[in-house]
């Protein structure tokens, strides 16, 4: 896994709330057995017409939105089903930082492990970033190790993280490689059984 | 202080515990498909790793295989995703219900048949719906996968304490409701994220009056209230399902493991972090007319409209959810009509829910311009309901009676729904494009589903008296 320590970026904003993995990649994606490739397939069903042309209507097709790489949306992001494709096809399509008021918690994990940095904010907050993103872009600055989030007229916004996960995002580290280290533990327990 | 089953469970798994740290907690049964875990094996083995307990990991083919000719897989891409499968549980000796094997089924079905699934285990699968395990007393979870390869390496998962929450379901059913109208109604009421964070003990007079298969309705359907897990205390229902089942132990074996199974139930005295509670008796025939399973009303509802919404967020989701699924506010549900029906899933295609939709459709046919479909459970169940004449039931009623898989609960497999044309499932998400791009899926049980089919509309199957028909 990439190490994340900081990061710049500007911002897309979904003001939907209960968006699911359904929604995020589609089942007819599911099929590819490779991690990568699954950006193009991002939110297909919302970000395509027929015919594969672009829905004029969606949120992230507005020009102002291209090349963000923070996404912000509403409460329940990430709800539903346990699919990795949804934070594969996220980060694939350039997200490094998705900002909600509330995860699912599979989603929430699964993020975490691609290095993938979900942030919960308050509601309040992300309320106003959603309607400030609706018409114009704007940059945030997401610092890992000093918990905070930095916008455009220099306020700074804490935030929480697990502990466990901050660490392994901010060092980058292999999670089973770490829960080898383990084995005389995990030998013990079994042989307790 | 007396401790739930949740931490009961959660103290007997615990390898290893430090402060300010998840807990790595050892994994008993770990259930795998196709769809989740080729970039799982992948990773193993560019890592050179081995999968560290292929005898606590069981295989099965789910959710893009065919239902019909099961053997010709015209999709290149699924048939490489069940071809990877195959060669994988090979490579790294894992035991595979291939789509020749008479235990064959949908992951959550067949578990719980081969009795896999037991009180006090931590169950975990790629696939969110892994809650319904926990109709056992297990404490089971869906998980991504990434986890998946870390369960693979190293049969446990670091994971954060999670919250308790108790719903306390009291009363009793009225005929005509069935446990998927216990968990629309409750999901209805409490919304699609009450349960994130938390591991969800049912509990109460009507939990305890469910069969196990009724259970495990409910259980499944954790997920959509956004919990991590839900489970149930395991008691006298729970040991007679699971006696005689091929991997619990048989004879004496089996009494002294019941009464180990015994001591997992919640304490009286134990203190949960949250609690819910419906009232089973006020509990209608339930179906969802929006894009979540929260987006429900009783059968003799009408179609909210979005001024309905207590926030402008919600006023937007709800105009979003009537604009996808073509209804408008104030139609009553009853007359909705309906071109698909769908029975099947791991949520109800198991041999009760058969039985109760074939109960209802003896003698009757289903309606002019609806497509109807019974997709078992698993081959087994299949097998019991052709030796039993439902399969008869159906087909002579006007239903398609197909092979076991996930089917078009979620359409991997060539079982979808067109555009704009509307479904009565019984299964358990109606997402956006779910059953197909723009198909518009309405949840319910498996005899409301069997009444929609024959009357080409929701109907109330309390005033249909299905109780008393034989
Ligand atoms: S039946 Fe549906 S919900 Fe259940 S495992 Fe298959 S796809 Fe998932």
């Amino acid at each position: 896994m990439e190490a994340f320590r900081e990061h710049r970026g500007s911002v897309a904003s979904l003001p939907y709330v209960n968006v699911d993995t359904d929604q995020i990649i589609p089942k007819q994606f599911l099929k590819r057995v490779e991690r990568t490739g699954f950006g193009q397939f991002l939110f297909y069903n919302w970000r395509f017409l027929d015919g594969d042309s672009k829905n004029p209507d969606f949120p992230l097709n507005q020009p102002h939105m291209e090349g963000a790489s923070i996404l912000i949306s509403d409460h329940n992001f990430g709800c539903g089903s346990s699919r990795e494709h949804a934070a594969w096809a996220l980060q694939d399509y350039g997200f490094k930082v998705i900002i909600a008021p509330s995860f699912g918690d599979i989603f929430y994990n699964n993020s975490f492990k691609n290095g993938l940095l979900p942030l919960r904010m308050p509601e309040d907050i992300v309320h106003s970033w959603l309607e400030k993103g609706k018409e114009s872009t704007f940059q945030l600055r997401v610092n890992l190790e000093e918990q905070t989030i930095e916008d455009e007229e220099g306020a700074h916004h804490s935030f929480d993280i697990d502990p466990y996960w901050k660490n392994m995002l901010i060092y980058g580290l292999d999670e089973i490689g770490i829960t080898l280290q383990y084995e005389d533990y995990l030998k013990e327990y079994e042989a307790a059984k | 202080m007396g401790k739930t089953i949740i931490e009961k469970i959660w103290d007997r798994h615990k390898v290893y515990q430090e402060e300010a740290k998840p807990d790595l907690l050892y994994i008993d049964l770990h259930l795998v498909h196709e769809v989740t875990s080729p970039q799982a094996f992948e990773g193993l083995r560019l890592a050179g790793r081995d999968v560290r307990r292929p005898d606590l990991t069981y295989a099965t083919m789910d959710h893009n295989i065919p239902t019909k000719d099961r053997w010709s897989i015209t999709d290149q891409i699924a048939k490489k995703q069940i071809d990877v499968l195959v060669d994988n549980c090979n490579e790294f000796g894992v035991e595979l219900a291939g789509l020749d094997s008479p235990n064959n089924g949908i992951v959550h079905i067949i578990g719980p048949e081969l009795g896999l699934t037991q009180p006090g285990k931590t169950i975990v699968c790629g696939d969110s719906h892994t809650s319904t395990h926990g109709a056992f007393g297990a404490l089971a979870f869906g998980i991504g996968t990434s986890e998946v390869e870390h369960v693979l390496a190293t049969q446990s998962l670091w994971q954060n304490r999670p919250k308790t929450m108790e719903v306390k379901i009291d009363g009793r059913l009225s005929s005509g409701v069935s446990a998927k109208d216990i968990i629309l109604a409750l999901i209805a009421k409490y919304g699609v994220n009450f349960g994130t964070g938390h591991v969800v003990e049912y509990r109460g007079e009507a939990i305890r009056g469910l069969t196990m298969e009724e259970r495990m309705t409910i259980c499944n359907m954790s997920i959509e209230g956004g919990a991590r897990a839900g489970l149930i205390s395991p008691d006298q229902v729970t040991f007679d399902y699971l006696e005689g089942r091929p991997n619990v132990p048989q004879g004496e074996a089996y009494q002294a493991q019941v009464e180990e199974w015994k001591q997992l139930a919640t304490d009286e005295d134990a203190a949960f972090d949250s609690t819910l509670t419906l009232d089973a008796s006020e509990v209608k025939p339930m179906v969802t007319w929006g894009t979540n399973p929260g987006q429900g009303v009783a059968i003799d509802g009408t179609v909210p409209a979005p001024e309905e919404g207590k926030t402008e967020t919600e006023q937007r989701a709800i105009r979003q959810s009537l604009d996808y699924m073509g209804l408008t506010p104030g139609t009553k549900m009853e007359d909705i009509q309906i071109q698909h029906v769908f029975l099947g899933s791991c949520t109800n295609a198991r041999l009760s829910d058969l039985r109760e939709a074939a109960r209802y459709l003896i003698g009757k046919k289903v309606a002019k311009g609806v497509r109807a479909m019974v997709v078992p459970g698993s081959m087994k169940v299949k097998r019991q309901a052709e030796e039993e004449g439902l399969s008869k039931v159906f087909i002579d009623a006007g239903f398609d009676w197909r092979d076991a898989g996930c089917s078009m609960c979620l359409g991997m497999n060539p079982d979808q729904v067109p555009e704009g044309e509307r479904c009565a499932s019984t299964s358990n998400r109606n997402f956006e494009g779910r059953q197909g791009k723009g198909a518009r899926t309405h949840l319910m049980s498996p005899v409301m589903a069997a009444a929609a089919a024959v009357h080409g509309r929701f109907v109330d199957v309390r005033e249909l008296d299905v109780t008393t028909q034989a």
